[in-house]
């Protein structure tokens, strides 16, 4: 299986990153994108500084990329998450998962985006527009209960 | 040992890496919590709520029952909020 785990400060093309994913490839029959982005909370934020330890951040998405291919037939994958200084309206994560097939190009890139969330180590900080000092970003218990669903739902066994 | 901080842990505690010589006597995770909590406020204002944060050994997640043994780094951090 093709993957590319990359961490990086500079912004991402998304639609070139996938292209080159894929490019020259005719064994695969779905390919399944989720990108996100970062907000403006209506106009209150200049943007987000995410925090990362990288050296832990690479080894936790290989795990967790390790794991996808281990649960699904998948032909390619890859992540590619930011840190440092993100304005309103840039990308912040990167997750495609291309395979044979639908399902397991759906369920792949959904398990990868659950732990990424969950396990891999970023830290949002908020940066404001009115001038006060940002805030941490809380986790979301939304996100602990979406990555639970996996340890009950293992995918190919 | 080398301790690292991150995001409001790091505030806190005013550093993002020290170097730490915890004694024999501290063999989990959460005896190095009570153990760093003693060196200062800085630190006890990071762990004020130990469920809050987060420890990984190595690299990797651990609960704090984890015994240290011969880990070469440790980490704290608040919940991750990544993605």
């Amino acid at each position: 299986m093709h993957k590319i785990v990359r961490l990086q400060k500079t912004a991402f093309d998304a639609a070139a990153e996938v292209a080159s994913l894929t490019a020259g490839r005719k064994d695969i029959g779905a390919l399944v994108t989720f990108t996100g982005h970062c907000r403006d909370e209506a106009g209150a934020l200049a943007g987000l500084e995410i925090e990362v330890y990288p050296e832990m951040a690479e080894a936790e998405i290989e795990r967790v990329a390790y794991e996808a291919a281990r649960r699904w037939p998948l032909e390619a994958l890859l992540v590619i998450h930011r840190h440092g200084e993100i304005r309103p309206g840039e990308p912040i994560v990167l997750v495609a998962a291309a395979a044979e097939h639908r399902a397991a190009a759906f369920a792949a890139a959904e398990f990868l985006m659950d732990y990424l969330k969950t396990a891999a180590p970023f830290w949002k900080k908020t940066r404001r527009n009115d001038g006060h000092p940002g805030d941490w970003v809380a986790a979301r218990e939304e996100d602990d209960v979406a990555v639970q669903k996996w340890q009950t739902a293992p995918g190919k066994s | 040992m080398k301790a690292r901080y991150f995001a409001w842990v790091r505030e806190r505690i005013g550093l993002g890496e020290e170097e730490i010589a915890p004694p024999a006597s501290v063999t989990t995770v959460a005896e190095l919590v009570v153990w760093l909590k003693r060196r200062g406020e800085n630190y006890a204002a990071a762990f004020a709520d130990e469920r809050a944060v987060r420890a990984a050994l190595d690299r990797r997640h651990v609960k704090p029952e984890q015994p240290i043994a011969s880990a070469k780094e440790i980490a704290f951090f608040p919940p991750m909020t990544g993605g």
